[in-house]
C-alpha cells in the first residue's frame, strides 16, 4: 500500500453529478477536494457517451426538470456551458390506431384531451391545480436538512416546527389530501379525477419511473410528485433536454470544479474508506493506491457505502441491519438507439410536434400493472411501459442532421431473472422485447438502427455502481423519505464514523437529477467544519 | 368524446389550439386593427377598430359581440330545479319560467367556484352560462337526481346585442314580443324563420340582449343583423370595449377580480359570496346546498378576508393593478379593475380590500398609482372613495317597453 499525492481535506467518492456538487460546493469554501471516479468517463447516471461515430448518448437519465437552479447558479454551470432548452410534446399510442398526444400550448393540449373524455379535459385543471398544491408544500423542504425528530437538539427543533407550521398553514381539507398523497396509489390518486383509460395511463407514467412498485401499489402518488416538483425557468413540472446530453451536466460541474482548483481522477475505483480509531483517515484505491483526508464524502448508494465500501467492524449492528434492508430494488432497464433516419410513425403526421417530448406505448394502468406482475414474477416485461425519446429532434449537438439517438427507458426490468443472473441471451431478447414494441407501430424501425445500447440492472450496478440498477438509489416510498432517508437517526447526510459522509440519491430529498442531496450534504459537512457556508445560496422562496 | 378520425382534423389539436366561433369570420371581416386573445379556448377579439368607438357603439348605438365562448351547460329532468337549488346559491324553486337570474355556486367550504347567468327555459329545463368550465363539478354535484347535464358550450352559439338601438333593430327584423320583454325575461322565437333564444340580459348596465342559437344558423342569423343594423349604428366590438361597459355597471369577473376557489392554489385566496358583495344572493332558508354550512359558520366569525369594493379614484388616473393604502402607509389591498369611465368621468375601480370591520378606515383610504408618462413614473397618491355599484344608472336599462333610441 503506498501513499501517492498529497493530502486532501475532502475524497469524494463517485463523480456522480451528486458528488459533483458536493465536490464543487466543498472545494468553493476553500477546502482542497479530490473526486475520485472508477469510469474512464465522468457523471455517474449523468452521462453522455459517443457509443456510434458521430452520435453521443444519454446512456442512463435522459432529461432535466429537477436540478435546482440554484445549484446552477451557485456553481456559474451555465458559465461552464450548460444549456437546458425546453421540451415541446408527447404522446402515447393507443391499441386501437390512436394517439393520445401532449402539447406545452395548453388549449392544444386541452383539445387533445377533449379527443378522449370532455370531462376529463376540464378535470384536468383542478388536477394540476391540486398537484401545484402539492409540489408548493414539498418543494421549499427539497433543499433543507431534514429535521431528526428524536433529537432535541435547537436546530431539530426549529426545523421541525418549520414543517409543523408549513403542515398547519394548510386548510383541514387540504392536510388530508396531502396525506392521502403522499400514501396512497398513482391508479387510485387519478381514479379521482379522471375515467378514461388513456388519459389515466398517459398520467400514471410520473408515479411508477424507477420505482419497485405498479401504479396500483400504494406510494405511487408521491412517486409522480416526486417528478413534478422540478421546473425549467419556473415553469413547474415542465421537463427539458440539457443540450449535449445529460452528460452535459457533469461536464459543466466538472468544468467548474476544476476551475476552481479542484482534483477529479478517473479510473481510480475505492476498494475501501480507511478507518482508524472510528474516524475517516482516507481511501484506498482498487489498485492499492492511498488517498488521505479527513474527511469522505460517498456518492454511492448507502448500500454500496456500508455494505462494500466500509468494513462491518465499524459500524454498530443495527446500522448494518437497516442499510441491509433499505429498498432498493431495480426495476428499470434501458435501451439506447442510434438510428439512421427518423423512424415513421404512420399515425402521426409529420409537422405534429408531439414526438419532440416523449413517447409511450403503454395505453392503460391495467397493462402497467401486467408489466409490473411480470417483475414480480422475477423476469422482465412481456409488455414492457417504455418511455422514449429521440433528443435530437431538439439538439442538433448529439447526431448528424437526418440521423438520430433514441433514448428508451424500459419497465420493468428485474436486477435477477428467475433468480438467476442475467445471461447475454436473457439480455439480448430484453432489448428484442424493446425493439419489437416499438416497431410494432414503426414499420421498418428495426432497418433503422445502426448501433444499440442494452442495459439491465446488472449493467446499471456494474457500470454505474447502481446497486440492483435502481435509478433513484433506493425507492421514493414514504418509508424511506425524509427524516427516514436512509436510514433514521442518519438523515443529515453523516455516518457513525466521524469524518463519513453520505451525498447520493440515498438521502434526502432522492433521486433525480436534482443536486439537492450533494448540496444538502456540503451544507452539513461546512457546519462540521466550522466553516462558513455563505456561498451556498438557500432555496428560492416559493411565492 | 369529440372523435376526429381523419388525420388532418386530430392535427388541428396543434395547429389551431384555439377554436373558432361560429361567428368567427365575420367578426374577422370586420377587424381592421386585428387585435385577438384567448377567451376559455377561443380565439376572441380584443380589439376589431378602435377601443373607444365601439364602446361608445354600447353606449350610443348598438354593439354586436361574440359570447360564444361563455360555457353553456343545458340541465334537463324532472329533479333539475332540485339539483340546480343544490347546486347554486339562490333558491331555484322561486325563479319563473322564461326568467333569467345572476346566480353564483361554492365548494363545500363556502368559496366561491364561478357565477353565471341561470335561464329558466321551462320547468324542468334550464341553461346555465358561465366563464368558467364546470362539467366534472356539475356532474359530481348531480349524482342521485334525476337530471341530464348536456354540455352544449360547442354546439350553441351566442350574440349579445346592447345598446341604445338594440331594441329598435330587433323590432325591424320582427321580433314581435320585443317591447313586452322585461330585464331578465327571455323568450324563444324566430328571426327570418331561424330559431332563437332571446333574452333581455348582459353584461353592459345598458340596454341589450342576448341571444343563442344553433351553430348552424350562425352564418345566416348575424348576416340579417348586420344588414338591418346599418341605420342602427351596429358596431362590432371586442372584449375591450365591453371591459370598459363591465366595469361601469360594477360587475366582477371571475379570475379577474377573484380568484375562483377550482383555481386558486393559495387557499387565501378564495373568496366566499359575502366577500364579493353578492351574499344577497344566498338564500339561508332554503334546504341542503353546497357550501351552506360553511356560509353559515362564516357569518359567526369576525370577518378578516378580503372583501370586494367599487371605488372612486380622484384625478384622472386609471388606477389598474394598483395598491390600496390605509392612511397613506398600511397596504390594504389591491384594484382588480379599472378604467377611466367616459359615461360616469370619473376614474373607476374595483378592487380587493382587507378593511376589517373598522368604518373608519374607509375615509382614510388612498392609491398608488404609477403612471408611466415617457419612460418615467409619476408616483401618485390618490384619494379613494368607496361608493355603492354601478358607478353608472341608466334609466333606459330597465325601462318597459324600452325605447327606440
Amino acid at each position: 500500500m503506498q501513499s501517492v499525492g498529497k493530502n486532501f481535506d475532502v475524497i469524494v467518492i463517485g463523480s456522480g453529478h451528486n458528488g459533483l456538487v458536493n465536490a464543487c460546493y466543498l472545494q468553493k469554501a476553500g477546502l482542497n477536494v479530490l473526486v475520485l471516479e472508477k469510469n474512464d468517463w465522468i457523471g455517474g447516471a449523468a452521462v453522455s457517451r459517443e457509443l456510434h461515430p458521430g452520435i453521443l448518448y444519454s446512456n442512463c437519465s435522459y432529461v432535466c426538470s429537477l436540478f435546482r437552479p440554484e445549484i446552477m447558479r451557485d456553481l456559474e454551470l451555465p458559465k461552464h456551458g450548460l444549456q437546458i432548452v425546453a421540451i415541446e410534446g408527447g404522446t402515447v399510442f393507443t391499441k386501437d390506431g390512436d394517439y393520445l398526444a401532449s402539447f406545452r400550448n395548453y388549449h392544444a393540449k386541452k383539445r387533445e384531451l377533449e379527443r378522449f373524455s370532455v370531462k376529463d379535459s376540464e378535470s384536468y385543471s383542478r388536477y394540476s391545480r391540486d398537484i401545484l398544491k402539492q409540489c408548493r408544500f414539498i418543494q421549499p423542504l427539497l433543499m433543507r436538512t431534514a429535521p431528526d425528530p428524536a433529537s432535541f437538539k435547537f436546530r431539530d427543533l426549529s426545523e421541525m416546527l418549520y414543517i409543523l407550521r408549513k403542515v398547519n398553514d394548510l386548510t383541514a381539507s387540504e392536510l388530508a389530501d396531502t396525506v392521502r398523497f403522499w400514501t396512497m396509489s398513482i391508479s387510485d390518486f387519478l381514479d379521482e379525477y379522471f375515467e378514461n383509460d388513456v388519459i389515466k395511463a398517459s398520467l400514471a407514467v410520473s408515479g411508477i419511473i424507477g420505482t419497485a412498485l405498479g401504479p396500483m401499489s400504494p406510494g405511487t402518488a408521491y412517486v409522480l410528485l416526486h417528478h413534478y416538483m422540478g421546473e425549467v425557468d419556473g415553469s413547474i413540472g415542465a421537463w427539458g433536454y440539457a443540450r449535449g446530453g445529460m452528460g452535459a451536466i457533469s461536464k459543466a460541474l466538472t468544468s467548474s470544479f476544476r476551475a476552481m482548483g479542484g482534483t477529479l481522477l478517473n479510473n481510480s475505483e475505492v476498494e475501501k474508506v480507511d478507518i482508524r480509531g472510528a474516524r475517516v483517515k482516507g481511501v484506498i484505491l482498487k489498485n492499492g493506491d492511498e488517498y488521505l483526508a479527513k474527511n469522505v464524502v460517498s456518492n454511492a448508494d448507502v448500500k454500496r457505502t456500508f455494505l462494500k465500501l466500509t468494513d462491518p467492524e465499524h459500524l454498530p449492528p443495527n446500522f448494518i441491519k437497516k442499510v441491509n434492508n433499505f429498498k432498493i430494488r431495480g426495476s428499470s432497464g434501458k435501451v439506447n438507439i442510434a438510428l439512421d433516419s427518423m423512424p415513421n410513425f404512420p399515425v402521426i403526421s409529420e409537422n405534429n410536434p408531439c414526438l419532440k417530448g416523449d413517447i409511450h406505448f403503454t395505453d392503460s394502468i391495467e397493462r402497467m400493472e401486467r408489466a409490473y406482475d411480470d417483475w414480480k414474477m422475477g423476469t422482465w416485461s412481456r409488455d414492457p411501459f417504455l418511455d422514449m425519446m429521440i433528443p435530437t429532434l431538439t439538439d442538433p449537438t448529439m447526431a448528424p442532421p437526418g440521423k438520430h439517438f433514441m433514448s428508451c427507458f424500459v419497465q420493468y426490468c428485474p436486477p435477477k431473472v428467475g433468480g438467476q443472473n442475467w445471461t447475454k441471451e436473457n439480455k439480448d431478447a430484453f432489448g428484442e422485447t424493446v425493439i419489437q414494441q416499438i416497431a410494432d407501430y414503426s414499420p421498418g424501425f428495426k432497418d433503422k438502427i445502426l448501433h444499440m445500447e442494452v442495459r439491465t440492472p446488472k449493467e446499471l450496478e456494474e457500470e454505474v455502481g447502481l446497486t440492483e440498477g435502481n435509478i433513484f438509489q433506493g425507492e421514493l416510498t414514504f418509508d424511506q423519505l425524509l427524516f427516514n432517508r436512509p436510514i433514521p437517526g442518519y438523515a443529515q447526510y453523516r455516518s457513525p464514523i466521524k469524518g463519513l459522509y453520505m451525498c447520493g440519491s440515498s438521502t434526502h430529498p432522492g433521486g433525480g437529477v436534482m443536486g439537492a442531496p450533494g448540496r444538502n450534504a456540503a451544507v452539513e459537512i461546512l457546519k462540521d467544519l466550522n466553516l462558513p457556508d455563505s456561498d451556498i445560496r438557500d432555496a428560492y422562496e416559493v411565492l | 368524446m369529440t372523435q376526429l378520425k381523419e388525420k388532418k382534423d386530430r392535427d388541428t389539436t396543434f395547429s389551431k389550439p384555439l377554436f373558432r366561433s361560429p361567428f368567427y369570420d365575420f367578426f374577422a371581416a370586420q377587424e381592421t386593427e386585428g387585435h385577438w386573445y384567448d377567451w376559455n379556448g377561443y380565439k376572441s377579439p380584443t380589439i376589431l377598430s378602435d377601443e373607444e368607438l365601439e364602446y361608445f357603439s354600447i353606449r350610443s348605438t348598438c354593439s354586436v359581440f361574440d359570447i360564444t365562448p361563455l360555457n353553456k351547460y343545458r340541465i334537463v329532468g324532472s329533479q333539475a330545479e332540485e339539483f340546480l337549488n343544490k347546486l347554486t346559491v339562490r333558491n331555484v324553486a322561486k325563479q319563473n319560467v322564461a326568467t333569467v337570474k345572476y346566480t353564483l355556486w361554492c365548494d363545500q367550504e363556502g368559496f366561491v367556484i364561478d357565477d353565471g347567468t341561470l335561464f329558466r327555459i321551462s320547468d324542468n329545463d334550464f341553461r346555465l352560462c358561465s366563464q368558467e368550465k364546470h362539467l366534472p363539478w356539475l356532474i359530481d354535484t348531480s349524482h342521485g337526481f334525476d337530471v341530464e347535464i348536456i354540455d352544449e358550450s360547442k354546439h350553441v352559439c351566442g350574440i349579445s346585442l346592447q345598446g341604445p338601438t338594440s331594441a329598435s333593430l330587433l323590432r325591424l327584423l320582427g321580433v314581435n314580443g320585443i317591447d313586452n320583454l322585461k330585464p331578465f325575461h327571455l323568450f324563444q322565437t324566430k328571426i327570418s324563420n331561424i330559431p332563437i333564444m332571446i333574452s333581455r340580459t348582459g353584461f353592459t348596465g345598458d340596454l341589450g340582449y342576448e341571444i343563442f342559437m344553433k351553430n348552424n344558423v350562425a352564418n345566416k342569423f348575424i348576416e340579417r343583423v348586420w344588414n338591418a343594423g346599418t341605420n342602427h349604428g351596429i358596431t362590432a366590438i371586442g372584449y375591450n370595449a365591453l371591459n370598459m361597459a363591465r366595469i361601469e355597471a360594477g360587475f366582477i369577473v371571475a379570475n379577474i377580480d377573484f380568484i375562483s376557489s377550482d383555481h386558486a392554489i393559495r387557499p387565501n385566496r378564495c373568496r366566499r359570496p359575502d366577500d364579493l358583495g353578492l351574499g344577497w344572493l344566498v338564500d339561508l332558508n332554503k334546504g341542503f346546498f353546497n357550501g351552506k354550512k360553511a356560509i353559515l359558520n362564516s357569518k359567526l366569525e369576525d370577518s378578516e378576508a378580503f372583501k370586494i369594493y367599487a371605488l372612486e379614484i380622484d384625478g384622472k388616473e386609471p388606477a389598474e393593478g394598483s395598491v390600496i393604502y390605509y392612511n397613506k402607509k398600511d397596504e390594504v389591498g389591491t384594484v382588480t379593475s379599472a378604467i377611466w369611465s367616459p359615461m360616469a368621468k370619473k376614474s373607476i375601480a374595483l378592487a380587493q380590500l382587507k378593511l376589517g370591520s373598522s368604518k373608519s378606515k374607509m375615509e382614510n383610504l388612498w392609491v398608488e398609482i404609477y403612471s408611466l408618462k415617457e419612460l418615467q413614473y409619476h408616483k401618485l397618491m390618490k384619494k379613494v372613495s368607496i361608493v355603492k355599484p354601478p358607478f353608472i344608472n341608466l334609466a333606459r336599462r330597465s325601462a318597459c317597453p324600452p325605447s327606440n333610441c
